[in-house]
């Protein structure tokens, strides 16, 4: 990275779905400043990443609103507390230095702030690994989630996993110039354009490519980050070794909490612990609400995010001005406070 | 009510009465079981997976093609592995045990 920057603000709040939005509001509205970090290139998490255009019937005073709509109308209404966001970059690390939190992201900012409000959904999207052994030690050598630059296939023998678009695409794009290409897949069908599996059946037809099914990944045979061979079974058991110098997997993306696993807090079944009332986490200083939000009966809903913002808001003042007198004021006669 | 035994990975046996209408994920759930279930039975992710017993695999009905599409993306399947927000619970199920898979 060209340098470090490092930024000071009261609240540093993790997610910007619909619930680390409106965490801007709560704080803003209690004259706490804010940052906003997200994994993902735009606000709006899931709403924005999954299901933009579908209606969500239970957000209180809207009987029916986009996910979109519903994140274009919490923009508007935090404006006014000028958050600072930093996108497209997820949080890498969080330490304690003398009293404030340093949270780290992967394009190499700093923020440093006095409290934290964890709103980070189902965790940062990334590829779903498969499970195999020692996989680490070659990825993005020779095992690839992701592909940007084809020629690095020229001539190599290349193993294609999984049943879906980026599968079926990669097969066709890469056919002609890899020296082997094997598909493997659990089953028949495909879930990808009917045309380009249909043109894939025609080049394994031609002998260009080798469908591989039913089978399923087993294990990984190489020395050092270099791939020898890819093993694959059968429901049945039935082995086979393909050998090959590069994995291609695609399996989709999956959340995952990542790094969050390694901040100390208290996580169970995927969920941060934290105590309702508060959202305070077993950690002083910071807090969790929405999806990632986890006590007895918790209901995923944005409408309880929403609410535990406000509880963690209040919450969090205490730990940003530990010796100022808190306020409980209705909007109605605080009106929209300037920071 | 239904009796459904859960073995968890290391072998653990939860044996539990269910309620019929409620989905196998539910009461794995409801028991604190260590699942993860993240979109809460949406079918948007394939974290519920489970391995039914040989047994009853027929039991806990047909696979749907959307269920199928979620199972392409899930890792170490077997021939009676299944995505348990999918399966009802129903009197016709009394007995039935399914084990877990590891959690991500």
């Amino acid at each position: 990275m060209t340098k470090q920057t490092t930024h000071t603000t009261d609240v540093a709040i993790i997610g910007a779905g619909p619930v680390g939005l409106f965490s801007v509001f709560q704080c803003g509205m209690l004259k706490m400043s804010t940052h906003v970090i997200d994994a993902l290139p735009a606000t709006g998490g899931q709403c924005t990443a999954l299901y933009p255009e579908k209606p969500i019937f239970d957000i209180p005073a809207s009987p029916n609103i986009t996910g979109a709509d519903l994140i274009e109308r919490l923009e508007e209404q935090i404006k006014p507390f000028n958050p600072v966001f930093h996108l497209d970059q997820q949080v890498v690390a969080l330490e304690n230095q003398s009293g404030n939190w340093h949270l780290t992201t992967a394009a190499g900012l700093t923020v440093s702030a006095k409290a934290v409000i964890i709103a980070a959904g189902a965790g940062a999207f990334g590829p779903n690994k498969p499970p195999l052994a020692d996989i680490e030690k070659y990825e993005n050598k020779t095992v690839h989630y992701l592909i940007q630059n084809r020629e690095l296939f020229r001539d190599q023998r290349i193993v294609i996993a999984g049943g879906g678009d980026s599968a079926v695409d990669w097969a066709l794009a890469l056919a002609d110039i890899a020296a082997e290409t094997y598909v493997v897949h659990r089953r028949e069908r495909f879930r990808a354009l009917p045309e380009s599996v249909a043109q894939m059946h025609a080049l394994a037809e031609q002998g260009k490519i080798e469908l591989v099914i039913p089978y399923q990944l087993a294990s990984l045979e190489g020395k050092g980050d270099q791939l020898s061979a890819v093993h694959v079974k059968t429901l049945k058991g039935e082995d086979r070794r393909l050998e090959a110098d590069h994995l291609l997997s695609f399996f989709g993306l999956v959340n995952k909490l990542g790094p969050i696993n390694d901040w100390g807090l208290d996580v169970h079944n995927g969920l941060i612990i934290v105590e309702p009332t508060t959202c305070a986490t077993s950690v002083d200083g910071i807090f969790a609400v929405g999806d990632i939000a986890g006590y007895p009966h918790k209901l995923k809903l944005i409408l309880s995010g929403f609410s535990e913002v406000a509880q963690a808001a209040h919450a969090a003042f205490r730990v940003v001005h530990p010796d100022e007198a808190l306020h409980f004021e209705h909007s109605t006669s605080s009106g929209i406070p300037t920071l | 009510m239904p009796k459904i035994t859960f073995i968890k990975v290391d072998g653990e046996r939860v044996e539990t009465d269910a309620k019929v209408g409620n989905t196998v994920m539910e009461v794995a759930k409801e028991l604190d079981l260590p699942m993860l279930a993240a979109c809460g039975g949406a079918l948007a992710c394939a974290t519920c997976q489970v391995v039914v017993d040989e047994e009853w695999y027929e039991k806990t009905g047909e696979v749907s093609e959307d269920e199928e599409d979620l199972l392409d993306t899930a890792h170490d399947l077997t021939p009676t592995s299944r995505l348990c927000c999918q399966i009802p619970i129903t009197d016709d199920l009394d007995g039935l045990v399914v084990s877990l898979t590891p959690m991500g």
